[in-house]
């Protein structure tokens, strides 16, 4: 078993209300050092290993859990710790 | 002709656009569930705005990944009328049956109030009741409507005449204030604002009703005068 962390960003270039957001409140917080906050997302997976794992967590973040329009995303691939 | 109205789970605007049609229009119309949809006999697909699946992930993502939504790209592809409103409009983007996406409102907000578009193309089969140029008044209802496009690809839709609504006022920060678009055929039309809350004078606005009305137009045009 794998443990699959798909870390997804926006796109440089595309507009993230949300970061600017954040941004103001570190500002607010005194936190005058922030020049840029961008917020993304993780998304984890248990993925059962193989021949093609890697080909296919790339299909997957190409056909839902990413938006290639807007978004980028890179994958790690780690031993699941059985629990 | 017929209209089907596919609902999914967190749909909120269907029983509007099945009414729009069905009781404001008189057309045949159906409203039907997402899971059991056959849309074989059916001449025009409307998805209507809501919540679809909570807008988890993305907005629109979770149903363009839906059974019913392979069936509307074959549907798309034979030329037939799909109309996507607010959630429709992201669903169609998810779907990449429109280029684009929609993203969050550049202030943050969700925002609900009556719109000023112009109609920037009126040569589609969705608008030719309307004149070019024309202003028009349609009420907004999204929290996700700033749409995003890269550059290439806004030049394409300017130079396909693709961008058919466009605010007068932007109120969420979308590219060229860009309100509606049509794929390169012209058969798929996304837009934020709902012309199926806009259908009589009572509701504020009927500027909504000659969307369907060119469509119905159009529609006889083509299939019935040449049956």
């Amino acid at each position: 078993m794998k443990k699959v962390k798909v870390h997804i960003t926006l796109k440089e270039g595309v507009l993230d209300p949300q970061g600017k957001a954040i941004q103001q409140s570190l500002h607010a917080l005194g936190y005058e050092e922030v020049e840029e906050a961008r917020v993304g997302k993780m998304i984890e997976l248990q993925v059962e290993e193989g021949p093609h794992i890697e080909a296919r967590i790339k299909e997957m973040c190409d056909k839902l859990l990413a938006n290639p329009v807007i978004e980028n995303y890179q994958v790690t691939l780690e031993e699941a710790v059985q629990s | 002709m017929k209209f089907a109205v596919i609902a999914f789970p967190g749909s909120n605007c269907d029983r509007d656009m099945y009414r729009a049609v069905a009781n404001v229009l008189g057309a045949d119309a159906d409203l039907l569930w997402y899971e059991t949809a056959n849309l074989d006999n059916y001449d025009a697909i409307l998805l209507p705005g809501g919540f679809s699946y909570g807008d988890y992930l993305r907005t629109g993502a979770i149903a363009a990944t839906s059974n019913v939504m392979q069936q509307v790209k074959k549907h798309a592809a034979k030329g037939k009328p799909v109309l996507g409103v607010c959630n429709g409009f992201q669903i169609l983007t998810e779907s990449e049956l429109l280029p684009g996406a929609l993203l969050r409102n550049k202030n943050l907000s969700f925002m609900c109030h009556q719109e000023v578009l112009t109609v920037k193309n009126n040569q589609t089969m969705f608008t030719t009741a309307y004149n070019e140029g024309e202003t028009i008044q349609l009420p907004i209802a999204h929290g996700e409507g700033n749409y995003y496009c890269d550059e290439a690809t806004l030049q394409e839709l300017i130079e396909h005449k693709q961008i058919v609504f466009t605010y007068q006022n932007n109120p969420n920060g979308s590219i060229e204030n860009i309100a509606g678009i049509v794929n390169r055929e012209g058969n798929v039309l996304g837009m934020m604002p709902h012309p199926e809350r806009a259908v009589e004078q009572l509701l504020g606005s009927a500027d909504g009703l000659r969307l369907f009305q060119s469509l119905i137009h159009n529609w006889r045009e083509t299939y019935v005068a040449n049956a």
